[in-house]
């Protein structure tokens, strides 16, 4: 299954590097990024980085979402067939 | 879109709730602007775990909803001015909103501190609270080994939180030496709320340890955390865990009180007995005024919000509780302050900006005498990145006394786009304009 729609009223259905990914409503972007154990970006010198302060302040958990990237996704709340990708 | 108010709440935790309650209350119209998807701030924030429920949140939020003030979420300030404007980006609609005001109450809350350690930069090392924010937004740990280090009450209260959660809390290390926390504890003996309080999350660590008097000195891992090297000062060992959460207590957020042009001291941003700030138009709020907990925040609030609705004298016999609150914290302060080996745990080739990579070696080359943080700006980009220095600015602050005094719009990035009057094409808005120095 690789349409990223929710199986059921209580979950979401994403899309992250081309992967489904089943998370919880009110879920947060940053959130099923860890779930899914995937980086948000790559940093500046190449290191894999998640979110850390979890609150819209570090700015780690930027990541490219529907095509816009930069968004940080620990301010996000998931959305039915959202496509994530980590940022590079 | 513009918006007018009476008076504009900036932040909607429990100081902000509590402030904007009061104005609409007396008959004022108030707004509170949160950046947020949900009202609630950091402590009070929205959860999907299965944490019991909060009933001063609910009773808080009740009364905020109840009272007429509107709430406008997902706003970021990234431009204001004291004499009657401020200017939000909406990231769900890609604009920016203008809101113009009389008053201004400012309850924008606190951030974690950090401070550089060899490994901090690895995927699963996490802001202490930080975590605690993931977990609640969906991030799901159970069966997760973790180590929670750092210094606050706070490293307590997300330690029971995430086992509650169905994380292994393997170990609690908190760095300040038992002397000076039982000090603070028995200058809690008129305070017997607040020592419940702890004892109740100490029972439920029951399995864990709690340390004190130990800090972390590296984060193990490739690719990923897998253990933490840990030092009391005479021997290093280590704890094997999935996840490290880090922090070392509370700094405020001062960057829009410093914009408007309040002054700020060594604690947050300066008030006086009506929680006003050096410029009349602009009240300030809970933490962001010095770290004292929620329930300084709450009195703060109703005591600001009723004084911008021209009822100061009803919030008198608020001051004395307030005061109490207020000293709260600055025993607290003294309790977790940092001891002196916190200041050398990063090592040369340590990352310290985050955004931008700089390394521990290339800032302390770059300090000179005078304004080091200025220098290390302009010779090694740390602080430039997006968070404009709002991580490594509190490190470097504890470090090397370093202060972050420049604050400009926009306050946070904002894609190049939006700052043209046209309809935002979002397919050409991802380049971001940050603040440079």
């Amino acid at each position: 299954m690789r349409d990223g729609t929710a199986v059921n009223a209580a979950m979401i259905g994403l899309i992250v590097n081309g992967e489904a990914l089943q998370v919880r409503r009110g879920s947060t972007v940053a959130a099923a990024l860890l779930n899914a154990a995937t980086a948000c970006r790559i940093s500046e010198s190449g290191e894999p980085r998640t979110a850390v302060c979890g609150m819209g302040v570090c700015f780690e958990c930027r990541a490219t979402v529907d095509g816009i990237a930069q968004q940080r996704t620990c301010q996000m709340e998931c959305r039915d067939g959202m496509v994530v990708e980590t940022q590079r | 879109m513009k918006h007018s108010f009476d008076i504009v709440v900036v932040g909607a935790g429990p100081a902000g709730l509590a402030a904007a309650t009061a104005v609409a209350e007396a008959g004022r119209r108030v707004a509170v602007l949160d950046e947020n998807p949900r009202v609630g701030g950091q402590i009070w924030r929205a959860s999907l775990s299965k944490v019991a429920r909060d009933r001063s949140k609910e009773r808080a939020v009740a009364r905020f909803e109840a009272s007429g003030a509107k709430l406008f979420s997902g706003h970021q300030i990234v431009d204001g001015d004291a004499a009657g404007a401020l200017e939000s980006w909406v990231a769900a609609t890609q604009s920016l909103e203008t809101f113009s005001f009389e008053r201004l109450i400012l309850a924008t809350g606190a951030r974690e501190r950090f401070l550089p350690f060899p490994g901090w930069t690895l995927p699963g090392v996490f802001g202490a609270g930080g975590l605690q924010a993931l977990v609640r937004s969906g991030y799901d740990i159970r069966g997760k080994r973790v180590v929670v280090v750092g210094t606050g009450p706070l490293l307590l209260a997300v330690a029971a939180h995430l086992k509650q959660d169905g994380a292994r809390v393997v170990l609690v290390a908190e760095q300040a030496p038992l002397s000076q926390l039982m000090q603070f504890g028995l200058s809690l003996i008129t305070r017997p709320g607040k020592i419940v309080q702890g004892l109740s999350l100490r029972a439920q660590l029951a399995n864990a340890q709690y340390r004190t008097g130990c800090w972390p000195v590296a984060a193990l891992g490739d690719g990923t955390v897998t253990g933490v090297r840990l030092s009391d000062g005479s021997r290093t060992w280590t704890e094997a865990c999935d996840l490290l959460a880090c922090g070392f207590h509370l700094v405020p957020n001062t960057e829009l009180a410093t914009l408007l042009g309040c002054e700020v001291g060594d604690h947050g941003v300066v008030v006086d007995a009506d929680q006003q700030t050096s410029v009349a138009s602009v009240y300030c709020v809970g933490e962001t005024t010095a770290i004292a907990g929620v329930d300084a925040a709450l009195l703060q609030g109703r005591i600001a919000g009723l004084a911008a609705a021209g009822r100061a004298s009803e919030a008198r016999t608020l001051h004395m509780q307030r005061d109490a609150e207020r000293s709260f914290g600055r025993r607290m302060d003294r309790a977790f302050a940092l001891r002196k080996e916190m200041l050398t745990l990063a090592m040369p080739d340590t990352i310290v900006c985050r955004c931008e990579d700089v390394r521990f070696s290339q800032i302390s080359q770059a300090a000179a005498p005078g304004n080091g943080w200025t220098n290390a700006k302009l010779q090694t980009r740390c602080g430039m990145g997006p968070c404009q220095g709002r991580i490594c600015g509190p490190a470097l602050n504890a470090l090397f006394g370093w202060k972050n005094t420049s604050v400009r719009a926009p306050l946070f990035p904002l894609p190049i786009a939006a700052l043209c009057s046209s309809p935002l094409a979002t397919d050409d808005a991802t380049t971001l304009v940050t603040q440079e120095n």
